[in-house]
């Protein structure tokens, strides 16, 4: 999905054993020995378990590490995709390939009471159409099917709030998170015992970072949306952020033209509310030095996170992922 | 030492080659509260140029808004994570940092300086490699402080960095600091943690945490930053000895049949032997499987589904483990204990107990003792309360395989359910296992380790390894023959028959075992195979 030819020799010095000499695994190892006990013993403590796919470069790690758990068996899980109907068309044309592909079950589920409200991010602004378009549906999706456990991508490196989540994350009935109830996880020993109506988040990629996402990815050559290289795009600059003009719902303002750039996306979401970065970035290997190097973190480009310092962890006590 | 290299210079493949051999440090950072162990981590995570541009900014809006500090940059604001500890300008929960340099990647627990929050610190330092304890120069080792090492001990984190911080109030003293440094040494060696640096700085102002001071010229060792990049990291487990506790039974097919989990302990390969725990079945490992080809040896820290070469019930919860030392399997144990449960912990009440991926129920009987953080005494006690640490024994509705908590952190921890509300109410670490199960008595272990040897060696697919029963015979037949020869030489040489024949005899005995040592090493060695 990402092959250009330049990346070959790169390749091969990835496949060079990367085993310590002192006998150590080196820290990618670790981390993705660690993430994998973390998908088994979330699936062999859910009574029906699932994976939230968004389709971004997180979710395709989590992705792929969960065929390695379950290898040569297949994750014994449907993957689930909150559609807001206001992704990048490339995400969702990813997506379907890829649950074709590896052969998966993939639910999509959108909530049919805020499309009818017609709820969009445009004249609702990011707030409410997170609120109703992701918190709201994703809970109903949860319901309706009965999960209790779901496997999601999120880093504790992301946001700040996010550094005292816990990899198993309790939720309410209401699927609240409510920081006085999280369990200790002395030993790396989770706890997934819940009650009826609870349920827990599991977070198999807590503690790796953007760097790690994007080494294992060139690693493993995990395939992922082409909106993650540079290519020239369509977009307009509103409030300081490149938005991409990805179809003709996006009204333009007066004075607004799209014009075609060189950008790349280092998350993915909606797309009128997702900015891109101008780079020049087109292989993994190229966006590995881009996020070695680069000045600014990765949710600078999510306009949702603009809304105060405390504004993840209120999302995340009203059952935000 | 930055770990953002400069974009024009950068050479792609040396840097992936680097980042390829970089390994993982965890540590866990603690210290009486106000002796500035955020403005520490906050100044490590900025020396390291982790923080971005924006975050930055952000914090430097912060700092004005909250901060403590009129002017200046506000480190501490990066790590207090919840608003509600924001306002209320306290630190609860342990939170996970990371940072990295060109060698390493860093995983930092930050744990609070609070003493009620002992249960925060004892889980950040249960999967430490070393500890970082922040002192105040000018306060001095506290009772929190030693609390804190007290705990550290407590569940076996060996190597400590003690960073003296708040140099600049000390007038960059060298008597302050090695007087902290003394006291510290003394006390640390008292409750048995001998692995100890000490680094003088100033988080505030930056000396000795990534940049050498010009302050303390007397001070001639390393920052603190290229302390932790160096110091070499013990290696993953310290139990030698083979155990994969199972997680879940993968049977895709009729024809397939593994056993996944991650390895907590030693090593692994094809042929060798194991026994099935709690039950005590016997068999030998067929293949390690993994989405990336099957391995010819996996070790302690690896995922991986294991197959057997016979027809065995196991399940989730059971322990693989070598034959020739496998963990005890017993029903009842002491422990030492962390509790973390608003409600105490009393004789006779019951919980679940989640050790590695097994859980049973655990009834906690009479005699209790708590652990006095202050004096290193134990007293016996009713009941043992939110953040106490304490002794106990449990009893099991049926038998878990644990070892000591000393030999294997993975195989002799675990945690304490509330069997009503769910919660994980205690961490505990099995000291002894008083209720070993007889089954294993060492005789049948032994005789079960000689038999199961042959029995795998039988079935080993490669033969260049030697199975023990047929190292015995080796043994005996070759010593047959020499002491044979060595009767016959003894007696021309001496004319005495029974001299020859003692001497022959006590040969045999010797180097019967001399010979079965001397293969045995042998075969470990893989040299000239
Ligand atoms: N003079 C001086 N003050 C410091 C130093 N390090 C931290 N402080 C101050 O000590 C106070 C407590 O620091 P903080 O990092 O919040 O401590 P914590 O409670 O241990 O996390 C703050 O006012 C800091 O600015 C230092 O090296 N020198």
């Amino acid at each position: 999905m990402h092959g250009t030819s330049g990346q070959v020799a790169e390749y091969e010095l990835a496949a060079a054993p990367a085993r310590q000499a002192t006998g150590r695994l080196t820290h990618l190892q670790q981390l993705e020995a660690e993430s994998i006990a973390i998908i088994r013993e979330a699936v062999a403590e859910a009574d029906n378990p699932v994976l939230l796919y968004s389709i971004g470069k997180d979710s395709s790690v989590l992705l792929h590490l969960a065929l390695k758990a379950f290898y040569p068996g297949k994750p014994p899980f449907p993957l689930l995709h909150i559609d807001t109907t206001w992704k990048f068309r490339e995400m969702i044309a990813f997506r379907d390939a890829r649950a074709r592909e590896l052969g998966l079950d993939l639910i999509v589920h959108t909530n049919q009471d805020g499309l009818q409200r017609g709820i969009n991010p445009i004249s609702h602004g990011s707030a409410l159409h997170t609120d109703v378009m992701k918190t709201q549906a994703l809970r109903q999706a949860l319901d309706s099917h009965h999960f209790d456990v779901a496997l999601g991508g999120a880093r504790r490196d992301e946001e700040r709030s996010r550094a005292k989540e816990r990899v198993f994350s309790l939720r309410n009935a209401q699927h609240r998170w409510d920081p006085k109830r999280q369990r200790p996880e002395p030993w790396q020993l989770y706890n997934g015992r819940k009650r009826p109506g609870e349920s827990v988040r599991v977070f198999p990629l807590s503690n790796w970072t953007e760097l790690d996402i994007w080494l294992c990815i060139h690693q493993e050559r995990i395939p992922v949306v082409p909106l993650y290289f540079a290519a020239s795009r369509p977009v307009v600059e509103r409030h300081g952020e490149l938005i991409m003009v990805d179809d003709e719902r996006l009204p333009l303002l007066p004075g607004e033209t799209p014009r075609l750039k060189t950008v790349r996306f280092r998350t993915l979401g909606c797309y009128p509310l997702t900015g891109a970065v101008e780079s020049a970035a087109a292989s993994v290997a190229e966006i590995i030095r881009e996020t070695a190097t680069t000045r600014f973190s990765e949710r600078r480009g999510r306009v949702i996170d603009h809304d105060g310092a405390g504004a993840m962890e209120r999302k995340k006590q009203d059952g935000y992922f | 030492m930055t770990a953002r290299p400069d974009p024009n210079a950068f050479a792609l493949d040396r840097f992936l080659a680097h980042q390829e051999r970089k390994d993982l440090l965890r540590f866990v950072a603690c210290g009486s509260v106000d002796h500035g162990k955020s403005t520490l981590i906050g100044r490590l995570l900025y020396g390291a140029d982790v923080l971005f541009e924006d975050q930055r900014a952000a914090l430097a809006a912060e700092s004005r808004k909250h901060g403590t500090q009129a002017s200046e940059f506000d480190y501490s604001l990066l790590l207090d994570g919840l608003a509600a500890e924001r306002e209320q300008n306290i630190t609860i929960d342990v939170a996970y940092r990371f940072f990295a340099t060109e060698r390493r990647k860093f995983i930092v627990a930050d744990t609070p300086g609070h003493e009620q929050y002992t249960r925060n610190m004892a889980t950040g330092a249960s999967t430490a490699d070393l500890a970082l304890v922040l002192v105040s120069a000018e306060a001095g080792l506290t009772r929190q402080t030693k609390r804190h090492a007290m705990i550290l001990a407590t569940v076996d984190v060996r190597h400590l960095v003690v960073a003296v911080n708040k140099m600049d109030l000390v007038g960059w003293s060298q008597d302050a600091f090695r007087t902290i440094e003394a006291e510290f040494r003394a006390f640390a060696a008292a409750i048995g943690v001998n692995e100890i640096a000490c680094i003088p700085l100033s988080a505030r102002r930056g000396d000795n945490v990534v940049a050498a001071s010009p302050n303390m010229d007397w001070y001639g060792g390393p920052t603190l930053l290229a302390y932790l990049e160096d110091v070499p990291v013990a290696a993953q487990s310290r139990r030698q000895t083979f155990r994969m506790p199972i997680q879940l039974v993968n049977r895709p097919s009729p024809q397939f049949r593994g056993y996944s989990g991650r390895i907590a302990g030693g090593e692994v390969f094809p042929g060798m032997p194991v026994t099935i725990l709690p039950s005590g079945q016997i068999s030998s490992v067929d293949r390690i499987v993994t989405y990336d080809g099957d391995l010819e040896r996996a070790a302690a820290g690896q995922s991986v589904t294991i197959t057997l070469a016979d027809q065995i019930d196991a399940s989730r919860g059971d322990v693989i483990a070598a034959l020739a030392a496998p963990p005890a399997v017993v029903d009842r144990l002491t422990a030492r204990v962390v509790w973390m449960g608003k409600d105490a912990l009393a004789p006779g009440r019951s919980y679940l107990i989640k050790a590695a991926t097994a859980t049973a129920k655990a009834n906690v009987e009479p005699a209790i003792e708590v652990f006095d953080l202050d004096t290193g005494d134990s007293a016996p006690a009713d009941r043992l309360f939110i953040n106490d640490i304490g002794d106990c024994v449990l009893t099991l509705d049926r038998p878990l395989a644990l070892d000591p908590y000393a030999d294997s952190k993975e195989t002799g921890s675990f945690i304490l359910i509330d069997p009503e509300s769910f919660d994980t109410v205690g961490m505990g670490l099995v000291q002894g296992t008083a209720g070993e199960r007889q089954q294993h008595g060492r005789l049948r272990r032994a005789l079960r380790w000689i038999v199961g040897a042959a029995s795998a060696g039988a079935r080993k697919r490669s033969s260049s390894r030697e199975s023990r029963l047929r190292s015995i015979v080796k043994a005996i037949s070759w010593r047959g023959t020499g002491s044979v020869d060595t009767f016959i030489v003894t007696f021309i040489v001496t004319g005495n028959y029974t001299f020859a024949g003692s001497v022959a005899l006590t040969e045999i005995a010797t180097k019967v075992m001399l010979y079965y040592f001397h293969e045995r090493v042998w075969s470990l060695i893989p040299w000239g195979r």
